[in-house]
């Protein structure tokens, strides 16, 4: 089980909080998306939380000074989604070295293809820090055998054409894709993302796949609870449920 | 010489390239290759050329400003008269080549954004033309902008779809056009509207542009004999610009001059001078400059010309500022909207808010001339659109 927060949302100290929860709810990596100002291939719960960070003035930088402070207490594996540019202006060669020093465990770039900015990737892999790549329902096999060939970490395998965002239905040839995924990936873990936001589908994914990474329903629920203040036990609760857990 | 930019992964030195998800990685490839095919097609060349032609009202006149230069002391200055197009500016190249390719790929959706309108109303027109469905992207802040490009969409039987995330405007109108094509990407044809987005885009919208600069070239040696000194475009996303400058590549005599929207100044930080004041980034699948606070995140531009309100630039653009070959320059909201009065008075043209920024930039240049040089500036749309803010403003 994967669960993605828009770190800074509704704050920074919130989303460590939140993260702890997470983990004693069973999580087993936790993403910790880097708000960014025109997330292409976010829906609206996923843009309105990046959107609420960013107000707060939340930088990449602040996200590795969280994670600095969460290795203190938690050793759950961590990974960063964040659009290229603000890596870019970071400096991306600073950015592996920091990030490693911190204590992330890896990076998802949503608009990186494994074609661009090689020496960037090729820095990540030297120093053993992941580059989590996609495959896609578009992704031709050919392709998708060269990326699972490259894949470090886990392969985030995208359900949907589409942004994030949860759906009631997923496609009906999901798990035949996912079949063929698995097959190629030899050791490499392979993890679905995009859709996924109840337990039954998150029970019938399972058979089928390594992980399931569940993003905007989180934030939902993180929204939910914002009034009551109980967002962390919201939250936590949410990911037993998925899991399939009675709370 | 020909020039080869892009390379073959579809990059202009560092700038370029395809940052896009892993789902329109091969849509992208698909894309080049069907415009691969298209281009080497003499079928798709003529189809293209007739609607031009007979459609559009190409070729469009090389007009020289008999007032207008006397007025500025020094030099020749010519207009391209782009505004003369049917649908009023030079989106409909781009959109009507799109369009065919788009058909002939079997696709029957067509989505686009629009920031002036003009890239909107030119594809509503051309999906009218072709019987294609149309959903154009705009900022609603766009929309009441330009009120009369929302009305004229609608009625050439487009559907507008509001966008109400981030600034309201083009940039925000692009980033939901790319979550519509990646989405509905099976069926949808995304149609570009300037020399920005990812590759082969930039390349493509140049290549159906490049009828601006083509026709000017032979005009101007037909008319007086010899080369320009100066080619002057405005500079939003690039592509009336590109159009012009890129047939001219190598005449390396031939000086290319952008001029991008300072605003209410280049000090105000209220501006979409993007190359006079941005920095290298990444933004809507292409590595470029880009108006951005020092954490990567992108600001939100502003010029009195909705059309050229975006905080990116084309990638060419940016490969054409690192190697020297085009020079850009940056004139502000009061100074584009005096040039919209002037040559409205001396010559009887109306020109766009966009245009008038090259226009604006006449005076200063004029400073660097010689009587006889010659001067092509792309007039690349007309400004009936911008009267009503302008009426407004005044009063």
């Amino acid at each position: 089980m994967i669960p993605f927060v828009t770190a800074g949302y509704p704050g920074l100290a919130a989303t460590e909080k939140i993260v702890l929860g997470l983990e004693a709810a069973g999580a087993d990596v936790i993403e910790l998306g880097v708000p960014f100002s025109d997330p292409i291939a976010d829906g609206p719960v996923i843009q309105m939380s990046s959107f609420e960070a960013l107000k707060k003035g939340v930088t990449l930088k602040d996200v590795l000074g969280m994670v600095r402070r969460l290795r203190r207490r938690t050793q759950v594996p961590l990974v960063a989604m964040t659009y290229f540019n603000p890596v870019l202006q970071y400096g991306p060669r600073r950015f592996v070295g920091d990030a490693l020093t911190a204590g992330l465990d890896g990076v998802i770039i949503p608009d990186l293809p494994p074609q661009e900015e090689k020496d960037f990737q090729a820095e990540a892999r030297r120093k053993g820090f992941a580059v989590v790549l996609f495959i896609s329902p578009t992704t031709p096999p050919a392709r998708a055998r060269a990326i699972a060939k490259r894949a470090k970490g886990f392969i985030y395998f995208v359900s949907l054409a589409g942004v994030t965002g949860a759906r009631r239905k997923l496609p009906a040839d999901l798990k035949a894709r996912l079949t063929a995924t698995k097959r190629i990936a030899g050791r490499t873990p392979v993890c679905v993302g995009f859709g996924v936001s109840s337990p039954k589908q998150v029970r019938e994914l399972g058979p089928y796949c390594d992980g399931v990474i569940v993003g905007s329903a989180v934030v939902n629920k993180i929204r939910e609870g914002l009034r009551s203040k109980d967002y962390v036990a919201k939250v936590a609760a949410f990911i037993r449920n998925l899991k399939g857990e009675h709370v | 010489m020909k020039t080869f930019l892009p390379d073959k992964s579809g990059h202009y030195g560092v700038f370029g390239g395809q940052y896009m998800p892993e789902t329109l990685m091969t849509p992208l490839r698909d894309l080049e290759a069907a415009y691969r095919k298209m281009r080497r097609d003499a079928s798709f060349k003529r189809e293209v050329e007739y609607y031009l032609r007979s459609y559009a009202g190409r070729p469009t006149p090389l007009y020289f400003c008999r007032q207008l230069s006397s007025i500025l002391g020094r030099g020749k200055i010519y207009l391209k008269r782009e505004d003369l197009l049917h649908t009023g500016s030079h989106k409909i190249n781009n959109a009507l080549a799109q369009g065919i390719l788009a058909r002939r790929m079997g696709k029957k959706r067509i989505v686009a954004e629009t920031g002036a309108g003009q890239h909107g109303v030119a594809t509503a027109t051309v999906c009218a033309l072709f019987g294609l469905e149309c959903h154009v992207y705009m900022g609603t802040e766009d929309m009441e902008r330009q009120a009369l490009n929302v009305y004229r969409m609608k009625l050439l039987g487009a559907r507008v779809v509001p966008v109400t995330s981030g600034s309201k405007t083009l940039k925000d109108a692009m980033s939901e056009a790319i979550r519509d094509w990646v989405t509905n990407v099976k069926t949808t044809y995304y149609l570009l509207g300037s020399v920005g987005g990812p590759h082969p885009y930039p390349e493509m919208v140049r290549d159906f542009q490049t009828v601006i600069g083509k026709e000017a070239r032979q005009q101007v040696l037909k008319i007086e004999g010899r080369l320009p000194k100066y080619l002057v475009a405005c500079v939003g996303g690039g592509s009336n610009s590109i159009g012009l400058f890129h047939p001219f590549f190598n005449d390396r005599s031939v000086r290319f001059l952008g001029v991008e929207a300072a605003g209410f100044g280049l000090k105000t930080g209220r501006h979409s001078a993007t190359l006079v004041a941005g920095r290298v980034g990444v933004l809507h699948g292409a590595k470029s400059f880009l108006l951005q606070d020092k954490e990567g995140q992108v600001k939100i531009a502003h010029s009195v010309a909705a059309g050229l309100d975006y905080p990116g630039v084309g990638p060419e653009h940016a490969y054409y500022r690192q190697t020297g070959r085009a020079q850009y320059a940056a004139v502000t909201d009061r100074e584009a909207v005096e040039a919209f009065g002037l040559l409205s008075r001396t010559e009887g043209i109306i020109p766009a808010l966009e245009s008038s920024h090259a226009l604006a930039y006449l005076p200063k240049l004029a400073r660097h001339l010689k009587k006889n040089d010659i001067v092509i500036v792309c007039l690349s749309g007309r400004g009936d659109k911008d009267a009503n803010t302008l009426s407004h403003e005044s009063h």
